[in-house]
């Protein structure tokens, strides 16, 4: 069996993390106090900022439910490939979707 | 080249747990339950990812439209009651954390636990979509339906009346499909619920139980996005 | 080296007792339309993708009597709308996109990895009927009195003032977007958890390493076709304004959002092609593909770069002009790996054996055609070139040469090839090498002439034009009955050949890979014992040598 690759394609019975319970409850917390402070941060304005502070935190709410509720923190990389590239394609959407209306040259409303 | 019969068969007798091939659930095609597994779970994260390009198509029209008409945005923001929304928000959290849990107690072989999970899970979807389908109808009454018949709302200017119309129609597309995975999620979190109680998880087979988790969670994520930018504008 | 021909297959005899395998291991209709084995989902999808193929097909030679003649003559002009719209639907959502992947790539992927089937068998089957589905609201468009937005569905017309049947169609395309997804979706898995012990990343086919390629591209842009297009029928039933500029809605941003999809999407038609091709180039010339690295990336690279260049369809639209400069520069890069694997090809080429095989003649063509069509890509994409020749004849040839230049002579090379392994027959020879001759010349006869009348002026999409281009137009009609009769024979012979083609045996061209490691055709189960691989892509001598040592033949 000189040559045989167990690498990714044989997996035997699965052998997989099991998360404890405490590190469920943490996120559900972290959660929700995210979602108290993006509805508090909303009702002050900051102009332009309230979008940027309102995505940074929807960011990291859905950074942790992805690493921990989905369970990436304990996954093979190949995951980890998968979700950052689908986010990589999607702001690659965005960037090139903006040079165009962002560079018309006439105001955008 | 002789002895290829003997690579699996060999490995396979060499392992303490309770013999692969015979599992129940081993679809034939995989070399064992592991392989199943992770195969399984891999696609659902491909599905995701194709998912998230599907949302992001329409999170990138509506941030297009936003940066055009901010105004009428806002006001159409305001149209929407942020308590109900938050409340919902928190809603849908708990349902996730309760769907982490369930897949936490298939893990574990804890049947009943699971399967109350499932449940708590479902309901608390259920009441998501219950209050989404409220928040409609007041829409609705106050001729906020997108259409030329049903769109009766009148803001300062007819720019602005056009506009905020835009911004309903963006609102009930993506929280209408959001909804609709939603419900499809209901529909498979009942035949999981009927698995579960059945007593078909455990430490060896708890991967459906898991790619539903990854679903579930995904559909939360979309909302988190959802929620600031439609009712906190 | 002798060159291999069918005459010498060397190495395996057919079997002379009719074996178990796929083919007669389960009689009735329920065992095809209930099956999950990926063989019978791959001649299910022949059959269907071949049906509108035909339709497809008999739309175009319509539209091409209509061009006989400078006036439109034949047809109303709201009718000839509808033909060239319904060709590019038909031809697009129900033939190409699917034609490789899930006839070719179905079949032949899993054997290629060594596996008993793809990941999800059971997905492969609903993939076929979510197609059938979406096939069928086709059907029901075309009968029921036609679309005529083109297959590009432009707002507002297609939203505020088309009268046919937009809705239907564009549910129909949704509908065959989750087939398609679904597909590319099973191969991503296969290819990373399923391969045979030994067959390490380095060691795969290309064509494995062009058909991951496209299942990634399928995966990122179609679920982007699905919410521009439930957004379009969004619009059209609530009668609201997306994108309707009267209604504050932005009619570019369709567009970005549609060819955001549907360039990759031309990727997704091209890069199975080329999955073919890589395959064919080494069996045939027995040699190692030059530049197996250099070509495998190559497929990763398209797929990477094909995401960046949507807005070349967009220059003329309306964009700003610095994005369009952006979008030009990127449009110029994508070409590099294209042409690598050009390149790669045709050293694989050099000072080989080739035999002249029918696959190997459709080879040669495509690698023609498709640098054609390749490089008025280019031509298209240079800025100022492009405000010239957008929206006229000078882009439909450039598309043909490379979806029908290079994806069904690939489509047809393949078929050939495989034919031995899928049917455990021989197609005739000879006249599949006339087809193949038919083809090629029929081929350059009907789009040649469109490059040089749309250069001088004459616009697409319509059912008139001016007199000064009929001769041109003429030529082309002539070729399109040529390369029909080039389609029409191997519909003929390969059906002849399933009752009457010389039996195969498991590897009649010598050829290396797993799939000719098997009987022609294949057990239900693919392999009678799962095959450990020890040799390089394309190493023959290593590999024939596993073969006489093997037992699953």
């Amino acid at each position: 069996m000189a040559n045989a690759d167990h690498s990714d394609h044989i997996g035997h019975a699965p052998a997989h993390h099991r998360s404890s319970l405490a590190s469920y409850f943490a996120v559900f917390m972290t959660l929700m106090i995210l979602t108290v402070v993006t509805v508090w941060v909303s009702r002050i304005d900051l102009g332009a900022f309230n979008t940027i502070v309102a995505m940074a935190i929807a960011i990291l709410k859905a950074t942790v439910v992805i690493l921990w509720f989905m369970h990436v923190i304990h996954s093979p990389r190949l995951t980890w490939i998968v979700v950052i590239s689908s986010f990589i394609w999607l702001a690659m959407m965005f960037v090139l979707f903006y040079a165009d209306y962002l560079t018309r040259g006439w105001p955008l409303s | 080249m002789s002895d290829v019969t003997l690579h699996h068969g060999a490995e396979h007798a060499a392992e303490p747990h309770k013999h692969a091939h015979h599992h129940p659930f081993l679809q034939h095609h995989f070399e064992d339950l592991g392989q199943q597994h992770e195969a399984s779970t891999l696609g659902m994260w491909f599905f995701v990812a194709q998912e998230i390009l599907f949302f992001g198509g329409a999170f990138c029209a509506y941030f297009i439209y936003r940066g055009m008409y901010h105004d009428a945005w806002k006001l159409g923001s305001h149209h929407q009651d942020w308590k109900i929304g938050a409340a919902n928000t928190v809603v849908l959290i708990l349902s996730s954390l309760t769907m982490a849990l369930a897949v936490w107690g298939a893990q574990g072989a804890k049947r009943k636990f699971t399967a109350l999970m499932l449940i708590l899970t479902l309901i608390l979807g259920g009441i998501f979509v219950g209050v989404k389908g409220y928040e409609y109808s007041v829409h609705i009454d106050h001729g906020l339906f997108p259409g030329a018949q049903t769109y009766t709302n009148v803001e300062a200017t007819p720019e602005l009346t056009q506009q905020v119309q835009l911004f309903m129609t963006f609102y009930f597309t993506m929280t209408g499909l959001h909804a609709l995975h939603m419900i499809i999620g209901a529909g498979l979190l009942l035949w999981f619920i009927k698995r579960t109680w059945r007593g078909d998880f455990g430490p060896e087979y708890y991967g459906p139980v898991e790619i539903m988790g990854l679903y579930w969670h995904f559909v939360d994520i979309v909302w988190i996005f959802l929620f600031p930018l439609l009712y906190l504008v | 080296m002798t060159s291999t021909t069918i005459d010498d297959a060397p190495y395996i005899e057919p079997s002379t007792k009719e074996r178990r395998n796929y083919l007669n291991d389960e009689y009735g209709v329920l065992s095809w339309l209930l099956t999950k084995d990926h063989k019978r989902i791959a001649i299910l999808y022949l059959i269907s993708v071949s049906i509108f193929f035909v339709v497809g097909g008999v739309i175009a030679f319509l539209m091409r009597l209509e061009l006989l003649t400078p006036e439109g003559d034949l047809f109303t002009s709201d009718t000839y709308n509808k033909l060239f719209t319904l060709h590019g639907v038909v031809m697009i959502f129900f033939f190409l996109i699917p034609a490789i992947p899930a006839v070719i790539g179905n079949f032949i992927l899993p054997i290629m990895l060594g596996a008993k089937d793809l990941a999800f068998p059971k997905l492969n089957l609903a993939s076929w009927y979510i197609y059938i589905i979406g096939g069928t609201f086709g059907v029901i468009v075309i009968i029921t009195g036609g679309v005529d937005t083109g297959w590009t569905f432009y707002t507002p017309y297609s939203t505020q003032f088309s009268n046919t049947k937009v809705f239907l169609t564009t549910m129909g395309a949704f509908i065959t977007g989750f087939s398609s997804i679904l597909t590319g979706l099973n191969f991503l898995v296969t290819i990373h958890r399923m391969r045979a012990p030994g067959l390490t990343w380095f060691r795969l086919p290309l064509f494995v390493w062009s058909m991951y390629a496209t299942s990634v591209v399928i995966m990122l842009a179609t679920p982007v076709l699905a919410i521009t297009l439930v957004l379009l029928m969004v619009e059209r039933v609530l009668r609201v304004g997306i994108f309707d500029p009267a209604l504050g809605g932005d009619p570019v941003l369709y567009q970005h959002l549609f060819w955001f999809y549907s360039h990759p999407a031309v990727y997704i038609m091209i890069l199975p092609g080329m999955a073919v091709i890589s395959e064919c180039v080494a069996a045939f010339t027995r040699k190692k593909v030059f530049g197996y690295k250099f070509v495998a990336f190559s497929s990763l690279a398209i797929a990477f770069l094909g995401f960046l260049v949507w807005a070349h369809h967009l220059f003329v639209a309306g964009i700003s002009v610095y994005a369009a400069l952006v979008f030009s520069f990127l449009t110029m890069l994508v070409a590099v790996p294209s042409a690598i694997k050009v390149f790669n090809w045709t050293a694989t080429m050099y000072k080989a054996s080739v035999s002249w095989n029918t696959p190997m003649l459709y080879v040669l063509g495509f690698i023609g055609l498709f640098t054609i069509g390749g490089v008025t890509g280019l031509f298209l994409g240079a800025l100022g070139v492009d405000v010239h020749v957008h929206d006229s004849y000078f882009v439909v040839a450039h598309f043909h040469y490379i979806m029908v230049g290079g994806t069904i002579m690939a489509y047809l090379a393949g078929i050939h090839y495989w034919w031995p392994k899928i049917t455990g027959r021989m197609y005739p020879e000879w006249w599949a090498r006339l087809s193949a001759l038919l083809v090629f010349v029929g081929f350059n006869l009907t789009f040649f002439p469109q490059f040089l009348v749309g250069y001088v002026g004459m616009p697409r999409r319509y059912h008139a034009y001016a007199p000064e281009f009929q001769v041109l137009n003429v030529l082309s009609t002539a070729g399109a009955t040529v390369l029909a009769m080039g389609y029409l024979l191997p519909m003929i012979y390969l059906g002849w050949s399933l009752k009457f083609g010389r039996k195969a045996g498991a590897n009649p061209w010598g050829a290396a890979g797993l799939e000719w490691a098997t009987t022609s055709p294949p057990p239900k189960e693919n392999f009678h014992e799962t095959p450990v691989v020890t040799w390089d892509a394309y190493d023959y001598p290593a590999f024939l040598k596993a073969m006489r040592e093997t037992q699953n033949v």
